[in-house]
């Protein structure tokens, strides 16, 4: 508000100091101007009068001649000021309104409202740059689990979006060009609340920029940065950037990771899907040779991903010369029969339509099919909003590089040690996947499962912290049994471990807990509330660790020791 | 010479001295306060805070403060004047006469850290 209150008192200094002019004059007139009371006497009217009737007559009430009728200098003086007082409001009232209307006025007052809103923010958030496809699906996912987020974007449409969203909280959008740094200070980039940076909009150049400035005003701050090409990809970690996710790299390494080790790609999908889903079978996609349309750079990174794999591939391109596109590639668009054909469509397995149109894209997929019924059909689709297209052409997969983004975004930040067992598990041999694969399934009970990570620490789980204290030994088959039932195994799987940094993949159910371990767990969210029991409880914890079941509580307390009390004299009674 | 800056002396200081003038005289006499005087002293008042609008400076956002006060004050001394006179019809009695003339005082104070701090910014800027 510091900069709004200022503007309107300049601007209205004219006008008031032409209003106070007008009425004093006029004021000051009535007092001296004689009349007559109604009794024919002289009289004069009092500042008091005066100001009553310049006040009506000034506001264009009008009451008449009061107290007394008006001598003639009286109504002379009358018409003078009403001109002088009337013409005045005018200008007075014209000001505000022109300055409520002033376009840099209500900017200014937008903005010193939001960045009161952001200032006084004081709970954890996470600060996005960039409010496209992948800003929206990101600010979605945030508010549902309640976490606040702060959204800078400079192109209006998109902040005017934003702001008639229904969401259920309150995300303060700034319409600023998050390339400038005092722009990120505004937004919160120095603020303690702020947890985390992502910049996920669509040019390189940007996202570098605000990776640089947050590394530079904010070094500890985890960022998160979206990359399209390697070459930025590159400059983004030379100064640390925390993460970058390349979309294009990240599918194609899960495309040929769906074609040579199905199942890794299998826990892949489910461990970093939306949760609660029905667990999603995804369809092999086959060996033999890819036509790929388009040589753009998601065309490019599967293009070097299969042939890494050893499956052979023909492309299609507009103009394969200038796009650097390897010998061997037709020149075409891929939405004709023939130029399909002339790729050799009838002893090719998969075709993948990737070029930056979507109609395109639909087209190519559509004809293909129109030729070879059984071909396998890969599709990226490029704008949300034609995701029902897609999906009425029934595509086999359907590429949506903002929905890879923010899954990869949000199992960053949700599940830090997802990534570490995904690692470790894709070096693991192929039975293993299939073991790993039929174990998640028989937690998973149909949906895609929740994944947690639990951390050994006064904080997170003072039940356990303080046995441990006591110095008893917790192995982690403990805690993996249900509260309520110690005999029933809750339905979650222990992932990995971590410890001083080393990771154990599949810990065993008699490893012992130590304080600082860190664990992801995958499994139902019933499992996940159970556990919270075994972690924050102590009774639970001893319940579920031995077995016996001890009351609390005062009175129960109190009772268990007169029972102990009467027990021990038995006791001593049968040993005398 | 900044005519701007004379314009914006020169109704701080008539503030300052049509308020002494009306404050001038016995306090409860109403012969030596001229109805006339207030009201001068307000509208003039008046223009004076209007003209301090706006000003950013920590030394700006004083004197704005010390024209609402005497503002203020004036404003409370033409009211108990009216009711006096109009509303109660009890006229200008001695008690009434020293309430508006201390009230009054009080603006004159105000008007008196205005013009001193005035003094100051003007003469710390020509050091």
């Amino acid at each position: 508000m510091t900069s709004v209150i200022p503007l309107i008192l300049r601007r209205m200094r004219a006008p008031l100091l032409v209003l106070i002019s007008a009425y004093s004059v006029a004021v000051l007139g009535f007092t001296l101007i004689p009349g007559v009371d109604d009794a024919g006497n002289p009289w004069r009217m009092s500042f008091f009068h005066a100001f009553y009737v310049v006040s009506y007559t000034g506001s264009t009430i009008g009451f008449g001649e009061v107290p007394y009728a008006f001598s003639n200098a009286q109504r002379l003086w009358t018409m003078v000021s009403i001109y002088l007082t009337v013409v005045s409001w005018l200008y007075a009232v014209g000001t505000i309104i022109s300055l409520v209307r002033d376009r840099a006025f209500r900017a200014a007052l937008e903005e010193s409202r939001l960045r009161h809103s952001v200032k006084h923010l004081q709970e954890p958030f996470n600060l996005i740059c960039g409010y496209g496809d992948t800003g929206s699906l990101l600010v979605r996912a945030f508010t549902e689990r309640n976490r606040r987020v702060v959204v800078l974007d400079p192109r209006p449409d998109r902040i005017d979006a934003l702001s008639i969203r229904e969401l259920p909280l309150h995300v303060p959008a700034l319409l600023l060009d998050a390339r400038n740094p005092e722009n990120l200070v505004h937004a919160g980039l120095q603020s303690r609340w702020c947890m985390s940076l992502l910049a996920v909009t669509d040019d390189d150049r940007a996202n570098l920029k605000v990776a640089l400035t947050s590394k530079l005003l904010n070094p500890t701050l985890p960022v998160i940065c979206r990359a399209e090409t390697s070459e930025a990809e590159a400059n983004m970690a030379s100064f640390g950037t925390d993460h970058i996710i390349n979309p294009n790299h990240r599918f194609a390494d899960r495309l040929s990771m769906a074609i040579h080790t199905p199942d890794m790609h299998r826990i892949h999908a489910w461990l970093s899907g939306v949760p609660n889903l029905d667990l999603p079978e995804h369809p092999q996609p086959p060996l033999g040779t890819w036509i790929i349309c388009g040589y753009g750079r998601l065309g490019r990174a599967v293009h070097r991903a299969l042939r890494e794999g050893g499956i052979d591939t023909v492309i299609i391109d507009e103009e394969p010369d200038t796009n650097g596109c390897p010998p061997g590639t037709v020149k075409g668009k891929g939405t004709e029969a023939k130029t399909l054909e002339q790729a050799g469509i009838a002893g090719a397995t998969a075709l993948l339509a990737c070029t930056v149109d979507d109609a395109d894209n639909l087209s190519i997929i559509m004809t293909a099919r129109d030729i070879k019924p059984d071909i396998f059909l890969v599709a990226r689709e490029n704008r949300l909003a034609n995701k029902p297209l897609y999906q009425a052409a029934a595509a086999d997969i359907i590429v949506e590089p903002s929905y890879i983004l923010t899954s990869s975004i949000l199992s960053i930040l949700n599940t830090p040690l997802l990534s570490e067992f995904l690692k470790l598990a894709r070096r693991e041999p192929v039975q293993c996947h299939t073991e790993l694969v039929e174990r998640i399934r028989a937690v998973a009970d149909g949906k895609v499962p929740e994944s947690w990570t639990i951390r050994i620490s006064q904080n997170r789980a003072p039940a356990i912290a303080k046995a441990l204290e006591l110095g008893e030994r917790i192995p982690l088959g403990s805690i993996v049994r249900d509260p309520g039932n110690r005999d029933q195994q809750l339905s979650c799987l222990p992932l990995v471990l971590s410890r001083n940094s080393d990771c154990t993949l599949l810990p065993d159910a008699e490893t012992d807990l130590e304080s600082g371990d860190r664990i992801l767990f995958c499994g139902s969210a019933r499992a996940f509330h159970r556990m919270q029991n075994n972690l924050q409880n102590l009774n639970a914890l001893r319940y579920v660790h031995t077995g016996e079941v001890r009351p609390d509580g005062l009175l129960w307390r109190a009772l268990a020791r007169r029972k102990k009390a009467r027990r021990d004299a038995a006791m001593e009674q049968a040993d005398s | 010479m900044h005519l701007e800056k004379v314009i914006f002396g020169f109704f701080i200081l008539l503030a300052l001295t049509v308020n002494f003038g009306f404050f001038l005289g016995e306090i409860d006499n109403p012969d030596h306060h001229n109805v006339y005087e207030l009201y001068a002293a307000l509208v003039i008042s008046l223009i004076a805070t209007v003209m301090k609008f706006g000003e950013r400076t920590q030394i700006g956002a004083l004197l704005l403060a010390a024209s609402l006060v005497a503002d203020l004050q004036l404003i409370a001394a033409a009211v108990v004047w009216a009711v006096a006179v109009h509303v109660t019809g009890s006229g200008l009695t001695p008690m009434v006469m020293a309430s508006i003339v201390s009230l009054s005082g009080g603006a004159l104070l105000a008007n008196l850290v205005s013009t001193v701090l005035l003094t100051v910014e003007s003469a710390r800027l020509q050091r």
